[in-house]
C-alpha cells in the first residue's frame, strides 16, 4: 500500500478566502457566522449563517466563465486552484492523464435551479436558462476543476448530505493508496444560501436563531455555511522526494450506515465508523489525540456524538481533545468535511488543535474535553474527522502527523 | 420563566378535535386512538413526525409556532394549550392590513 500525504490545501469560506486566512481565523477561534446577505431572511426564524463576506465572482472568473458556473462550482474551482498551487506539484501531461478529481456536494447548483423555477412558476415565463442543467448538476464542481487543469483520471462527485466531502476524500485517499491515481484533487463545495433552500432548512426546525455553539448547554441549533475546501493528495514518498511541504498523512477511512432513521442519528453507526477508520489505519484507539467532531450544535447530535466517541474509545475518551469548527465556518453541508479536514491537518502541521468557537458552558450530556474558543498548542499524533449525514450515512477520516 | 405552553387552561373541545384529526391524518392512525392525555411517545411520534405535525398544525390554524416553544411540546394537551394561546394572541393583535402600511 502506498502512503498518502496531503500536500496542498485551498479554502474559501466565511472565515477566510484563502487557506492561510482560514487557518488564522480557526487558530483565534473567530466565528464567521453573521447576518446572511445573499438571501432575504426577513421572513425566517433565523438570520445568521457562515456566508463568505463580499464575495465577487468577477475577482476569480471572467464574465464568460461566470455564465457557466453556479456559485457552488465557482467555490470548488477557487479552492482547487489554491490547493494545486499550494502543493507545488508539476502537472506534467503524464500526471494530468491520471489525476483523479473527487468532490462532495449536497445540494449542487441551487441558485440556478431556483432562478429557473422562479421564472416559470412566479413570473410566468415559458422557458428557463438553457444552462440550468449544467449549472445545477452536483458534479459541475468536479467537471470544471478537471477542465481547468486538464485532469483526466477518475472524476466523480459524491452526494451524501453532510458526509459528502468525507466520502469523497476517503475514496480519493483509497485511489491514491491503491496506486489507482498518482495524484488526487479532492474536497467539497456548497452554496446553500438561496431563499427556497433556507426556507426548507427553517422548516426542519434545527437552525439556530443565534449562533452555532457545539457541545454547550445553551446551544440552540446549527448554522449553515457556504464555500469550499480542496486538498491535493499524493504518495508521501514522491512528495518528500520533490521536497514538498506535507500537512499530514491520511492513514484511514471508515464508513457505516445507521440503518435506523432518515434524520435522527444513532450512536452505534458513528461509533462503528470511527472504529473502521482506526482499523483501516491500523491504529489503536489509545493513539488518537484529537477528534474534529461532526458537532452540529443541534439538540440531538452533540450528546449522541459524545456517546459514540465513548463507545469507540472507552476510558481513553477523557484523553482526547474534541472540537467542532462548524462554530466558525458554519455547517457547509457537502463542503463541511473538507473544511473540517483542512482545519485538522493545518492544525497538525502547526502543532495546534482547532477550537470550538462561541463556547460558553459544557453540556454535561456532552462529556468531552472540548477545546474551547482558542486553539490549544499540542502535537496530535493521530486525529480523526467525523461526519454523520442525514440518512444515517457516517464517514470518518484518520490523519497522522508527519 | 413559564412558557405559554406550560400554563393550563380549560380544554377547548372543538380545537382539540381539530388537533386530533390533524395528528390522525399525518400518523395514519384512527382519531379515536388519540386522547388529550396522549403523549407523542404514546402515539409513536418521533422528532421528524413532530416537525411535520407542527407544519400541518400551522397550516390548519394559520399560526406560526416558534422553535423554542415547539421543542417543549410533547403531548396532545400541550399542543392544544399552545394553539389556544397563539390563537388568542392573534385575535388580540391581528396582522396589520395592507392598506394600513
Amino acid at each position: 500500500m502506498i502512503r498518502v500525504g496531503i500536500t496542498g490545501v485551498g479554502v474559501i469560506s466565511a472565515i477566510g478566502k484563502t487557506a492561510p486566512e482560514f487557518w488564522d481565523s480557526v487558530r483565534q477561534g473567530q466565528s464567521g457566522i453573521r447576518p446572511i446577505r445573499s438571501a432575504d431572511c426577513s421572513s425566517m426564524r433565523f438570520r445568521n449563517g457562515g456566508e463568505i463576506p463580499e464575495y465577487n465572482p468577477n475577482e476569480y472568473f471572467d464574465e464568460r466563465q461566470v455564465q457557466f458556473l453556479d456559485r457552488f462550482a465557482q467555490y470548488a474551482v477557487i479552492a482547487a486552484r489554491e490547493a494545486i498551487k499550494d502543493s507545488g506539484v508539476e502537472l506534467t501531461p503524464e500526471v494530468r492523464a491520471e489525476t483523479a478529481v473527487i468532490t462532495g456536494a449536497c445540494v449542487g447548483g441551487q441558485s440556478a435551479t431556483e432562478e429557473g423555477f422562479y421564472n416559470l412558476y412566479k413570473r410566468g415565463k415559458s422557458r428557463v436558462n438553457p444552462l440550468t442543467i449544467p449549472l445545477t448538476m452536483a458534479n459541475a464542481g468536479a467537471s470544471h476543476i478537471s477542465m481547468e487543469f486538464g485532469l483526466m483520471g477518475a472524476g466523480f462527485t459524491l452526494s451524501t448530505a453532510c458526509s459528502s466531502a468525507a466520502h469523497a476524500i476517503g475514496l480519493a485517499y483509497w485511489q491514491v493508496r491503491s496506486g489507482g491515481a498518482p495524484l488526487a484533487v479532492t474536497g467539497g463545495s456548497e452554496a446553500p444560501f438561496t431563499f427556497g433552500l433556507l426556507k426548507a432548512w427553517e422548516a426542519m426546525r434545527v437552525v439556530s436563531p443565534t449562533t452555532c455553539r457545539p457541545f454547550c448547554r445553551d446551544r440552540d441549533g446549527m448554522s449553515l455555511g457556504e464555500g469550499a475546501a480542496m486538498m491535493v493528495l499524493e504518495p508521501l514518498e514522491s512528495a518528500r522526494a520533490r521536497g514538498a511541504k506535507v500537512y499530514a498523512e491520511i492513514v484511514g477511512f471508515g464508513m457505516s450506515s445507521d440503518a435506523s432513521h432518515i434524520t435522527h442519528p444513532s450512536a452505534d453507526g458513528p461509533a462503528v465508523s470511527m472504529q473502521r477508520a482506526l482499523r483501516d489505519a491500523g491504529v489503536r484507539p489509545e493513539q488518537v489525540n484529537y477528534i474534529n467532531a461532526h458537532g452540529t450544535a443541534t439538540e440531538v447530535n452533540d450528546p449522541m456524538e459524545a456517546r459514540a466517541i465513548r463507545q469507540a474509545f472507552g476510558p481513553h475518551t477523557d484523553r482526547i481533545a474534541v472540537s467542532s469548527t462548524k462554530s466558525m465556518h458554519g455547517h457547509a453541508l457537502g463542503a463541511a468535511a473538507a473544511m473540517e479536514s483542512a482545519a485538522t491537518v493545518m492544525g497538525m502541521y502547526h502543532g495546534m488543535l482547532p477550537p470550538t468557537a462561541n463556547f460558553t458552558e459544557l453540556d454535561p450530556a456532552c462529556d468531552l474535553d472540548v477545546v474551547a474558543n482558542l486553539a490549544r498548542k499540542a502535537e496530535a499524533e493521530y486525529a480523526l474527522s467525523n461526519s454523520f449525514a442525514f440518512g444515517g450515512l457516517n464517514a470518518t477520516l484518520a490523519f497522522r502527523r508527519v | 420563566m413559564q412558557r405559554p405552553w406550560q400554563m393550563t387552561t380549560k380544554m377547548n373541545n372543538e380545537l382539540a378535535e381539530r388537533v386530533r384529526m390533524v395528528i390522525a391524518k399525518h400518523m395514519r392512525i384512527p382519531p379515536e386512538n388519540i386522547t388529550n392525555e396522549s403523549t407523542f411517545a404514546d402515539l409513536g411520534i418521533d422528532s421528524l413526525d413532530g416537525v411535520n405535525l407542527l407544519f400541518d398544525i400551522e397550516e390548519e390554524f394559520d399560526i406560526s409556532i416558534e422553535d423554542d416553544a415547539a421543542r417543549s411540546i410533547s403531548s396532545v394537551a400541550q399542543m392544544v394549550d399552545g394553539i389556544e394561546k397563539l390563537l388568542a394572541a392573534k385575535s388580540e393583535n391581528p396582522a396589520p392590513s395592507a392598506s394600513a402600511s
